[in-house]
């Protein structure tokens, strides 16, 4: 479903974040990237999403080159993927139930159908009754339970999560993740970058692992 | 499908009216500053109009006098007769000969011993020719056509008064223009600050909403309402301006007109140019708008 063919990406400033990275993942399979941070694994996951361009190399996503798509074709790729940021980015002059309405407003969903998806959305990630409290009033896990609602809404069918479990204790910790395995077993193809070991204790899915810009796992 | 796109536009509609009214004063006194820059323009319009509209009440039509040489015979004048009475441009035509025009002058002026005096009628058989309100030129052309008939001795038109009419109303016409130029530029730049404001204070929205799928015209729409809803506001204040100040204008205005007895009233903007001020507010509005959210959005690139 993703294909990385000989990807580079270098910054403006010379630094090479992404060295020349071969890379197959499956419809339907869930994928960790871990490394130290400044690995590369925010670069990998921008990539897919087209936030960020390859200097050379290709990136198919179900066989289309999106290293290729215009700048007005983007917005229809990232309308396929959900994405959970390592800073949230939510928006704190909304509510709750703004926020997850947002990516629906953007596909032109009905206010009713809209509705319903929001409070499934909000129901998976324990927020149901919350949907009129503005952002502020939350704490750190709750924050990053809004932003994973709001990357699942619209039923993405690949879903990428950059470090969720970042700050938390390892029982909120563990939550986020039954989360991220609920999501892929109804198909989902699902990523998620950490460099938290113990997040990878008795895990059982693939891992790549980063290092200075490169594979090694 | 169509219905899901007029819901988009609703709820965009709703959301700029919101945005609007959540900084009250500002947008009210940006309102404001419109209505007044288009009510300038709009206002002298309006009374070009009815500066019109009282020179066509008062009108006296064009006229232009034919004295005739004083050996013209009765042929001649028949003769000219014809031609007036084959002429498109002649409305009207009256003929007076000489002996009623000595007459005429005994009566009116109080000349009556000067012209009991006079060895013989120094006066000319003449005609008065009433034409159709066409413009000057057309009437100047047809007075020289007229100097070159048989036994006209003069062909006059006064055309003074109509050619200083004429020149004031295009006097009026190219200040109307400068003035809208004018304005117009300063109502966009003022929507184009506007929106830039409000695109930084949004920036994080915009980023975000970049991130999640959306399209450049998803994002430019609310502005773009915003940008119109504020025009059509302006527009609506600047006819209200208008109304209001022809209200004054409209009582004093009686007050002299009765001196005079004469009906004079002022009116306000006609139906048809109602809408296109509104109409034509809204677009600049818009217009500011756009230019703003061109100029800017680009900047706004996720990272």
């Amino acid at each position: 479903m993703i294909q990385f063919r000989h990807v580079s990406k270098r910054f403006p400033d010379g630094y090479m974040a992404l060295n020349n990275i071969d890379l197959n993942i499956d419809a339907g399979e869930m994928v960790f990237v871990t490394g130290h941070s400044g690995a590369g694994k925010s670069t990998l996951l921008k990539l897919i999403a087209a936030i960020e361009r390859p200097t050379s190399g290709s990136i198919a996503i179900n066989g289309q080159n999106i290293a290729q798509l215009k700048p007005a074709a983007l917005p229809f790729l990232r309308r396929k993927i959900g994405f959970v940021f390592q800073d949230h980015k939510l928006l704190f002059d909304r509510n709750v139930f703004e926020n997850v309405l947002l990516p629906l407003q953007i596909s032109g969903f009905e206010q009713n159908t809209a509705a319903s998806r929001i409070r499934a959305a909000l129901d998976k990630v324990g927020l149901l009754g919350k949907e009129k409290v503005l952002p502020v009033t939350l704490s750190g896990g709750e924050h990053q339970r809004l932003c994973i609602a709001r990357a699942i809404v619209h039923r993405p069918a690949i879903l990428i999560a950059d470090e969720p479990t970042g700050n938390l204790d390892s029982a909120y910790a563990q939550d986020i993740m039954a989360m991220f395995y609920s999501f892929h077993q109804v198909g989902v193809t699902v990523l998620i970058a950490t460099h938290d070991a113990g997040l990878l204790e008795n895990n059982k899915h693939r891992v790549i692992a980063l290092q200075q810009g490169k594979l090694t796992a | 499908m169509i219905r899901t796109w007029l819901n988009q536009h609703w709820f965009v509609f709703i959301l700029a009216l919101k945005r609007l009214l959540s900084a009250p004063v500002t947008n009210l006194l940006s309102i404001l500053v419109m209505g007044i820059a288009i009510s300038l323009p709009a206002g002298v319009y309006t009374l070009m109009e009815n500066l019109h509209a009282i020179s066509g009440q008062t009108s006296i039509s064009p006229q232009i006098s034919l004295f005739l040489k004083q050996h013209a015979t009765q042929d001649d004048i028949d003769h000219i007769r014809t031609k007036l009475t084959e002429n498109k441009l002649v409305v009207h035509f009256q003929f007076i000969s000489k002996d009623q025009a000595l007459y005429q002058l005994q009566l009116d002026n109080g000349l009556n011993e000067v012209v009991q005096n006079l060895a013989h009628n120094p006066l000319p058989d003449a005609f008065t020719v009433d034409t159709q309100d066409v413009n000057t030129d057309a009437i100047d052309q047809l007075r020289t056509d007229m100097q070159t008939w048989p036994a006209i001795e003069h062909a006059q038109f006064d055309s003074a008064w109509a050619k200083r009419l004429e020149a004031l109303l295009n006097f009026g016409r190219i200040l109307i223009l400068v003035l809208f130029t004018l304005l117009s530029v300063a109502i966009v730049a003022i929507m184009f600050n506007t929106i830039r404001l409000q695109i930084l204070t949004r920036q994080k929205e915009i980023e975000v909403s970049k991130l999640i799928g959306a399209t450049d015209p998803f994002i430019r729409r609310p502005f773009l309402y915003f940008g119109a809803i504020q025009g059509f506001a302006g527009g609506v204040t600047a006819w209200l301006i208008i109304t209001f100040v022809l209200q004054i204008l409209n009582d004093e205005l009686q007050a002299i007109a009765g001196l005079y007895a004469m009906d004079l009233q002022l009116r306000s903007l006609e139906y048809g140019d109602t809408v296109s001020l509104l109409l034509f507010a809204t677009w600049l509005g818009w217009l500011g708008a756009r230019v703003s959210v061109a100029n800017h959005l680009w900047q706004i690139e996720p990272r």
